[in-house]
């Protein structure tokens, strides 16, 4: 074992979550500890090819209630190279179409006696609800349109490496804020990390909401563009809007598409990153995506280093002791 | 006839204007005197530190019989009635079929006589099976008993729909109640549309939605001259319209529910079901809104909107799980901790929006301890400190976001026709 490794054995103080659920309450401190725990992790393990059996005889459970290639993969992986076993549950080849509640499901595989659940819903707070009925720990992978905290830790994780520092540089979050996970995951970590940030997109899935938490609101990718360190280009979600928020996707690559008469315009040391899958031709053109300011493939590989982290990390808390929740319920009116 | 002398209480009854420690006098289910010296009487009760008020009416309940016994029964739903106060509720007809024939009329009042707890009048529908196409036979309805006419919680989409209501009601002299909400604005919606559904990624219910068909109401109340309710306000634009109009002389009332002068949005932070309501929580903003529109009594009525849902279908995404929460045993509290006691509202106004003013929405010879009228009481314990535990309510379901919650104010013995039908243990 080398000295790295056994270093790594001792559970960091800064860390008591039995839960990973989101970014936007995690402190600094929480923040940096995983970013800093992913990094160790990376370099013990050759850039994530290697194992690392920290979690031997430790079980991690994927509960994908929603469509996932990239991420399932990921976490099933992450749980291999730390020597933990995987149970991979799909919501089609499950009692849920036979009527059982999700709740109901969780528990049956917790009965299984799995360590730590990671879960992707379609449903914001789904995950939440999970962690009140079971004792093992629950990793969020993505509910809905609110969170997606390890994609926005390998993405900042990605910005450090090729930066060292986050603080200062402007990143921009371009496209459907509205419906994006990674975006509201993105914005609470680059926000505590001193980023300035902005959202970027059409005005019917852009909210001017964000300006109270000092995110900076355009509607113009070209006026930002030359300002802009970082580029993080978010899918469409087709899947999620009810009606079309813009005429046609021809309108919209034609305003936010990045292609190379914008990549002329941008700062030479610009970084491209997308948090897949990505639509070629929409967000972004082929040119670009494979072209040598794109770190997207990057992003893939360190997604394997956060996952690592996170599950390792909550494998380290034994009980629940924070209420699992983002925050203390505020909304009884004071009298 | 046995008499009742219930002595040196704090007698408040806003339909006579009446607040002052007086003697109530009850000769078998009629009440027989109001201010009446001490005298002898069967039975005696001393209500000294306690507040006298006539029987509380809720003029938005949901009992759910027939066809969503899992959720209430009119047996259920009338005992938590009378645990929260209340002695008449009118019920809405989202049943299951809706109440829009006399048979399903006659049902309810028929179980409700049965069940022996508070008084039950029946709200019809307005259309055919809630489905917004077609008149349901409301003369036919008011024959068997119907009081007023409303789709529940499916607002009244088409406009054409609701201005031939509100004419047809017209000859019976009925209200129509109304859920103002356009849906094209909030399909899909879980909360109210604002900074917090923008943090948690939840589907929106905007303001609007709620204004634009406040806005429509109020011109067809005005346009046709007939008695328009509106359900369930939850928003500073329908506080404002229905003050506006209110100052024009329009036949209009409305009603706020606890869930709106109490609760914010912010309580969705922790994604709980059970502060799923539509409307939704709304934004502090809204809720002062509101609670101006009861301090100047722009809003007339307190509803309970009471929602029972079984815990399996709340326990559930936030998507799958219903609308509501359950309100007949909390309101009264909810009123006396979050409206008197901080002086928003005084006693005699408060009670007025839970007694006599939804009596009046309905027609209902309710609400009032005027002599020779139904000895509906309810006394009120006005400093007693009580925690709200969902398990000892009588309704069938605990949909709260009020469990654990500390209260201040409780009924504490509830006569319905001068017989003591609830005595809090």
């Amino acid at each position: 074992m080398t000295g790295e490794t056994a270093e790594l054995m001792s559970h960091p103080a800064a860390w008591t979550r039995r839960d990973l659920l989101d970014l936007e309450s995690l402190s600094l401190a929480e923040l940096t500890t995983i970013l800093d725990t992913a990094c160790a992790f990376k370099r013990a393990t050759d850039g994530c090819r290697t194992r690392l059996p920290l979690l031997g005889g430790k079980t991690t459970a994927n509960l994908f209630f929603e469509n996932s290639t990239r991420t399932r993969t990921s976490f099933g992986l992450a749980a291999k190279r730390l020597g933990a076993d995987v149970v991979d549950f799909t919501a089609s080849s499950s009692s849920l179409s036979k009527g059982e509640t999700f709740i109901d499901t969780a528990k049956n595989i917790e009965a299984m006696n799995v360590d730590v659940m990671v879960m992707r819903h379609r449903t914001p707070g789904a995950p939440w609800l999970l962690s009140q009925h079971v004792r093992c720990a629950v990793i969020n992978a993505g509910d809905g349109t609110h969170e997606h905290p390890t994609q926005g830790l390998l993405d900042i994780m990605t910005i450090r490496e090729h930066r060292g520092d986050v603080r200062g540089l402007t990143v921009a979050l371009v496209g459907d804020i509205a419906h994006s996970r990674t975006a509201r995951s993105n914005i609470w970590g680059l926000l505590k990390l001193g980023a300035h940030v902005i959202v970027c997109g059409p005005s019917t899935l852009v909210s001017r909401g964000w300006e109270q938490y000092g995110v900076e609101v355009a509607y113009s990718l070209d006026s930002i563009l030359p300002r802009c360190d970082v580029l993080n280009l978010l899918r469409i979600q087709f899947e999620r809007q009810s009606t079309r928020p813009f005429p046609s996707v021809r309108e919209y690559a034609l305003l936010y598409a990045m292609n190379a008469a914008r990549m002329a315009r941008a700062k030479k040391d610009i970084l491209i990153m997308a948090p897949g899958p990505i639509n070629r031709g929409v967000e972004v053109t082929p040119d670009v995506a494979d072209g040598p300011h794109s770190v997207i493939l990057h992003q893939v590989t360190n997604g394997l280093a956060v996952r690592m982290a996170a599950l390792w990390l909550v494998c380290g808390v034994k009980d629940r002791t924070c209420p699992p929740a983002t925050g203390v319920p505020t909304g009884c009116v004071v009298v | 006839m046995p008499a009742l002398l219930i002595k040196n209480g704090r007698l408040i009854d806003p339909s006579q204007q009446l607040d002052r420690v007086a003697n109530l006098l009850i000769e078998g289910h009629r009440i027989a005197g109001v201010d009446v010296p001490d005298q002898s009487a069967d039975e005696v009760l001393d209500a000294a530190g306690q507040i006298v008020a006539p029987g509380l009416v809720d003029i938005h309940t949901e009992l759910r019989e027939p066809g969503l016994e899992e959720d209430e029964t009119i047996e259920s739903g009338t005992a938590a009635a009378l645990a929260g106060g209340y002695t008449s509720v009118a019920c809405l007809p989202n049943t299951d079929p809706p109440i829009d024939t006399q048979p399903s009329v006659e049902f309810v009042r028929q179980k409700a006589a049965r069940a022996r707890h508070c008084h039950v009048f029946v709200l019809g529908c307005v259309s055919k099976n809630r489905e917004g196409r077609e008149l349901a036979e409301i003369g036919s309805l008011v024959e068997s008993g119907a009081v007023g006419f409303t789709d529940a919680d499916r607002p009244i989409h088409n406009p054409e729909l609701l201005r031939r209501a509100l004419e047809y009601c017209l000859m019976f002299d009925v209200p129509i109640l109304d859920h103002p909400e356009v849906l094209e604005l909030s399909h899909n919606g879980i909360m109210h549309e604002g900074v917090t559904s923008m943090v948690l990624g939840l589907p929106g219910m905007p303001a609007d939605a709620e204004d634009v068909m406040t806005a429509r109401d109020l011109r067809l109340a005005e346009y046709t001259g007939s008695r328009l309710h509106l359900m369930n306000i939850s928003t500073a634009g329908s506080v404002e319209l229905i003050r506006r109009y209110k100052a024009r002389g329009i036949r209009i009332t409305a009603e706020v529910g606890p869930a709106h002068f109490c609760l914010t949005d912010e309580r969705l932070r922790t994604f709980d079901a059970h502060c799923k309501v539509n409307p939704p929580l709304r934004s502090q903003h809204h809720v002062d809104a509101c609670l101006a529109g009861l301090a100047d009594d722009t809003i007339d009525v307190i509803a309970s909107c009471h929602a029972p849902r079984a815990s399996e279908k709340k326990l559930q995404e936030l998507d799958l799980a219903p609308f509501g929460m359950v309100n007949l045993e909390t309101t009264l509290g909810l009123v006396v901790t979050h409206l008197i006691r901080p002086g928003r509202l005084t006693w005699p106004q408060a009670l007025a929006k839970l007694t006599v003013n939804p009596a009046r929405v309905l027609n209902l010879d309710k609400g009032t301890l005027q002599v020779g009228a139904a000895a509906d009481v309810t006394i009120i314990d006005p400093e007693l400190r009580w925690t709200v535990r969902a398990d000892q309510f009588k309704s069938r379901s605990r949909n709260t976001p009020f469990e654990g919650t500390e209260l201040v104010g409780r009924a504490v013995r509830v006569l319905v026709d001068g017989q003591t039908r609830f005595q809090l243990a």
